[in-house]
């Protein structure tokens, strides 16, 4: 889903629900998607987006959680 | 605020020589909640006849030779997020009304049985999402020093309490910054272990990914103390370490930006004083700091949608509105952002690795701007407005994200009177060799509320 996409829906949704407040909110989160989705260390299933110094190593697998 | 504030260590040499019973050490916070906290609203709840009595049965045990270590009998208090028996868990909302735990939270189980007095549970910003505790369904809790401020959130309670005097520590949560954030606004030291290190049960979740629990203390040798009790191991008092030779890795870009004037000069005095002692202090750079707030953004309100969903369904009116509104806000991210949220982690995670290696710690400021005025939405920073929120969050949200340790130390005020903090950020699993070098650094990183 594109965001423009996205956020039409999400406010459209949020006016359903009487949530007119979110509005702005959503805006501001589109733009923080935006630049997730855009940030330059996002893989790509070409293969083609890969950051040139950036190896499978240099992603340390995210430590745990909690200690549960 | 009493004319001494003592440290936990100070209290438990003090009991130990017969200068202070723990009834009496007791006692004296319970007067202090009696006096302030109407008008400072650190405590949600008091358990002033248990803690006397738990106050009064250590002082017992001692007599009789029972020693449970540096905790016994000293009185703490724990925010209002994590359970302690057969008392309510608010979490500051009426969400929870009618709660009781039927247990304490593995953390408060083991400050129990160490001794420590629990005196009561603290205010805080709504199921800790929030950093000022404004919103609060008992209302804000303010500043000691200025009432018409915010003592940081979302642990506002928990630091106004031990600033004030009354507790001698706390134990709070921290998931983008909230015990590092009104530890540093209210000149304490406050501790966020590495991820996963302290257990959470128990403890209401906001983003399970970033919860962090941790003490805010007078010092970081308090810091360090109940640090060990809360992992289970034996507390003792920390090795010295020199600090000449110490390396402190500095992050300029990003984390130097935005910062209000006169928190950029104390920490600029904290690097002086630091290199004058023989410590290398160096700038280093961490690379993609710009995605720190979409990847924290993503994570947070993602798992803190899924977490309050069925009460946004069914109970949404019990959340105080700026909450609702934002938690609301969650349960439109999609799985595919999350997603790329998570790997950014790792990618950051990564990075601030290797701004590590082959040094003993970051050293950045803990807060960008000092305690703001409660009600104040945006504040300028680089010639810029920017959302209060934004700002307490931005130094101390990356390593929630990474998780990697994070330690706050006082490094004076503003010309106001406003308590400043400096922040150092330690390798991952190595939360002792931080607290180390916090110790070796704390002399010079300037006065503190309680030095």
């Amino acid at each position: 889903m594109t965001i423009k996409t996205w956020l039409d829906t999400a406010i459209q949704d949020a006016e359903r629900r009487g949530l007119a407040p979110l509005r702005p909110m959503l805006e501001t989160l589109a733009r923080a998607t935006s630049a997730l989705r855009t940030a330059d260390w996002n893989a790509d299933a070409s293969g083609a987006a890969e950051l040139s110094d950036l190896d499978a190593t240099d992603i340390v697998d995210a430590p745990a959680a909690d200690a549960r | 605020m009493p004319a001494e504030p003592r440290t936990i260590a100070a209290l438990a040499r003090a009991i130990r020589a017969g200068d202070l019973s723990a009834e009496a050490a007791t006692s004296e916070c319970l007067a202090r909640i009696a006096d302030r906290n109407p008008s400072i609203n650190a405590y949600i709840t008091v358990l002033g006849e248990q803690a006397l009595l738990d106050a009064k049965r250590a002082d017992a045990d001692l007599a009789n030779g029972v020693d449970r270590g540096p905790l016994h009998g000293v009185p703490i208090s724990l925010k209002d997020l994590i359970d302690v028996r057969g008392v309510p868990t608010t979490a500051a909302s009426r969400v929870r009304d009618g709660h009781a735990a039927r247990r304490d939270a593995v953390v408060a189980a083991r400050l129990r049985r160490a001794g420590a007095v629990f005196l009561g549970k603290t205010n805080l910003h709504e199921f800790a999402f929030g950093t000022t505790n404004e919103d609060s369904a008992f209302g804000p809790a303010r500043h000691p020093l200025d009432p018409n401020r915010s003592p940081g959130g979302s642990s506002g309670g928990s630091a106004a309490s031990v600033l004030d005097g009354m507790a001698y520590a706390s134990i709070g949560t921290d998931t983008g910054g909230s015990i590092r954030i009104p530890a540093a606004a209210c000149g304490l030291v406050g501790l966020k272990p590495t991820v996963g290190e302290l257990p959470l049960d128990g403890i209401v979740p906001l983003s399970t990914t970033m919860d962090h629990v941790g003490p805010i203390a007078r010092s970081v040798e308090d810091a360090a103390l109940l640090f060990d009790v809360m992992r289970d191991v034996p507390p003792a008092s920390l090795p010295p370490r020199e600090l000449r030779g110490a390396r402190f890795g500095v992050p300029r870009g990003y984390f130097m930006a935005m910062l209000d004037p006169q928190v950029a000069s104390a920490f600029d005095a904290v690097c002086a004083r630091l290199a004058a002692a023989g410590a290398a202090v160096e700038d280093v750079e961490i690379r993609h700091a710009a995605d720190i707030a979409p990847i924290y953004l993503h994570i947070v309100l993602a798992e803190a949608a899924a977490y309050h969903a069925k009460m946004l369904e069914s109970r949404a009116d019990d959340y105080t509105p700026n909450v609702r509104i934002r938690l609301e806000m969650g349960r439109y991210i999609l799985a595919e952002d999350y997603a790329r949220a998570l790997r950014g982690r790792g990618v950051l995670a990564a990075e601030v690795d290797a701004a590590l290696r082959g040094r003993d710690a970051l050293l950045l400021p803990s807060l960008a701007i000092p305690a703001p005025k409660i009600g104040l939405a945006t504040v300028k920073l680089g010639g810029v407005d920017e959302p209060v929120r934004n700002a307490m969050l931005r130094l101390t949200q990356p390593f929630n994200i990474t998780g990697h340790p994070a330690l706050t130390i006082p490094c004076g005020a503003t010309l106001e009177g406003l308590p400043l903090g400096a922040q150092l950020v330690g390798a991952s699993n190595r939360t002792h060799d931080l607290l180390r070098v916090g110790a070796a650094a704390e002399p010079y990183f300037g006065p503190g509320t309680s030095r």
